[in-house]
C-alpha cells in the first residue's frame, strides 16, 4: 500500500512539476523573440522559380486547415494578408515556423525540412 | 482467421477508405515506439490503426493491434487514447485494455534538443500491441497463454529527447514504467533516427515523390528494473522504418523488426495506417 501511494505520488508531483514548467515560461510578441541573425537570414530559394509553387502546396497541405485555403483566416485563426506579415522578413518568418508559437496555438514545424520551410516563405511573401 | 482478425481487416479497409476520402493534413511519427517531439496540432484529431505481428518460438502467432486516437489540446499539450487488442493462434480474440497519455513540450520555443515529458496510464491484460518494452519484457511472455484474469494497471513516465538537425530527427526516450500493484519500477529505452527522401518540394502534387516518403530505423530494449538494473534477462529489437505521406495527408508506415538476442522475439511485423480530421472540434460547431 505504501508503495501504491508512493507511486501515485511521484505521478502527481511529475504532473504538477510540468505544470509549474509551462506556466513559468513566458511569451511575448513572437517577432520580439527573433535573435538579430535569424531576422536577417535571406530566403536561399527566394530566386527559384519553383519556391512559390511548392509553397502554396506546403501551404495547403500543411497550414490551410487553420489558416484557410486562400489564407484569408478561419475561425479564431489569422488572416495572413496582413502588414505584419507582409514587413516581416523572411528570416522572421522561417524562425516562426521552426519554433512556432506554442503558447498562442502555433505548433513548431521543425519536423519540415528547412528549405521546405524556405518555401513556404517564398509562398507567404508572394501574398497580395 | 479468427473473427477478431477479420474485424481488425475490416476496419483497415474502412479507415483506408476514409483516407481517400478526407481532406487532412500531413501525419505524425515515421516511428512505432520511439517518440519524438512531435505534437499533434491544436484542435486536430488524429486517428491512427497499428498492428504488430510475430511468431515468437515456444508460443502462438500473434496480432497486437492499437486504435489511437491523437488530440491536439494545445500546441503545447498533445493527449492520447489507445484501445489495444489482440489475437493469438490458437488461443483467444480479446479486447486487451486502454492506455491514456499525455505528452507536454515544457520548453516554448525549438532547441538543439527538445525534452517533452509524458506520463500514462494504462489499464490492460495479456496485451501484446508492443508499444513500449521495459524491464524484463521476452519472449517468456508470449508463451503465456491469453489470460485477462491478470489486470496490469500502470503509470508510466517517459523522457523523450528529440532534434531536427538538417532534415533528420533523431529522437531518445528514457521509460520508467510501475505497476500500481506490488511490483518494481520497470525500465526502458526507445531511440530512432529518420529523414525524408527529399528536403525540397516539388512545384505539382505528386502521390508518389521522393519528398513524400520517410525512412528511419528505431531501436527499443528492456533495461530491467528496480533490484535488477540493467541487460540481463532482457530484449532488444532494431527496426527499419518506412513510411508514406500521402498528398491528401493520410500516412502508411511498415517496420519490420529484428530481435538482438535469444530473449527477444526474432521477428515483428508492424504496420500502420492513420489519417487527421483538421479543426474537428470547430467542425463540430459548425465553423
Amino acid at each position: 500500500m505504501r508503495r501504491l501511494r508512493f507511486s501515485i505520488l511521484v505521478l502527481a508531483t511529475a504532473s504538477c512539476c510540468m505544470a509549474t514548467l509551462l506556466a513559468a515560461v513566458g511569451d511575448g510578441q513572437w517577432r520580439t523573440r527573433v535573435p538579430e541573425r535569424a531576422r536577417l537570414q535571406a530566403n536561399p530559394l527566394a530566386n527559384d522559380r519553383d519556391a512559390v509553387a511548392a509553397g502554396a502546396k506546403l501551404f495547403q497541405q500543411n497550414c490551410a486547415s487553420c489558416h484557410g485555403n486562400q489564407a484569408e483566416g478561419r475561425s479564431k485563426r489569422p488572416n495572413l494578408h496582413t502588414d505584419r506579415v507582409k514587413h516581416a522578413t523572411p528570416g522572421e518568418l522561417e524562425w516562426l515556423l521552426k519554433n512556432g508559437s506554442l503558447k498562442n496555438g502555433m505548433p513548431s514545424w521543425s519536423r519540415l525540412p528547412e528549405p521546405q520551410r524556405w518555401q513556404l516563405v517564398a509562398y507567404l511573401k508572394s501574398l497580395p | 482467421m479468427t473473427r477478431f482478425a477479420a474485424k481488425l481487416q475490416y476496419l483497415s479497409a474502412l479507415l483506408i477508405a476514409m483516407c481517400f476520402l478526407t481532406k487532412a493534413g500531413s501525419a505524425q511519427e515515421t516511428y512505432f515506439v520511439t517518440y519524438s517531439h512531435e505534437m499533434e496540432e491544436p484542435g486536430n484529431l488524429e486517428v491512427e490503426f497499428k498492428s504488430v505481428a510475430g511468431s515468437p518460438s515456444g508460443g502462438n502467432s500473434f496480432v497486437g493491434s492499437a486504435l489511437a486516437l491523437e488530440y491536439g489540446a494545445k500546441a503545447w499539450w498533445t493527449s492520447e487514447l489507445y484501445l489495444d487488442g489482440q489475437s493469438t493462434s490458437g488461443e483467444s480474440t480479446i479486447f486487451t485494455g486502454f492506455r491514456w497519455e499525455n505528452r507536454f513540450r515544457p520548453l516554448l520555443e525549438e532547441h538543439w534538443i527538445n525534452p517533452v515529458l509524458y506520463v500514462e496510464f494504462e489499464d490492460t491484460s495479456a496485451d501484446k500491441s508492443l508499444l513500449e518494452v521495459v524491464g524484463h519484457d521476452g519472449l517468456a511472455d508470449f508463451a503465456e497463454h491469453n489470460d485477462r484474469s491478470e489486470k496490469k494497471r500502470e503509470g508510466e513516465l517517459k523522457l523523450i529527447f528529440s532534434s531536427n538537425v538538417r532534415g533528420w530527427n533523431f529522437s531518445e526516450n528514457i521509460i520508467a514504467e510501475k505497476n500500481l500493484a506490488n511490483e518494481p519500477w520497470e525500465f526502458g529505452y526507445a531511440v530512432g533516427a529518420s529523414r525524408p527522401l527529399a528536403s525540397k518540394a516539388g512545384p505539382k502534387p505528386c502521390v508518389f515523390c521522393r519528398e513524400n516518403f520517410l525512412a528511419g530505423v528505431e531501436m527499443y530494449g528492456g533495461l530491467g528494473d528496480r533490484p535488477s538494473l540493467g541487460l540481463h534477462h532482457t530484449s532488444h529489437y532494431v527496426a527499419p522504418a518506412l513510411e508514406w505521406r500521402m498528398p491528401s495527408g493520410t500516412s502508411f508506415k511498415v517496420s519490420p523488426g529484428f530481435g538482438l538476442n535469444d530473449y527477444s522475439n526474432r521477428f515483428l511485423l508492424r504496420f500502420g495506417v492513420s489519417y487527421e480530421i483538421n479543426q474537428i472540434a470547430a467542425r463540430l460547431r459548425g465553423h
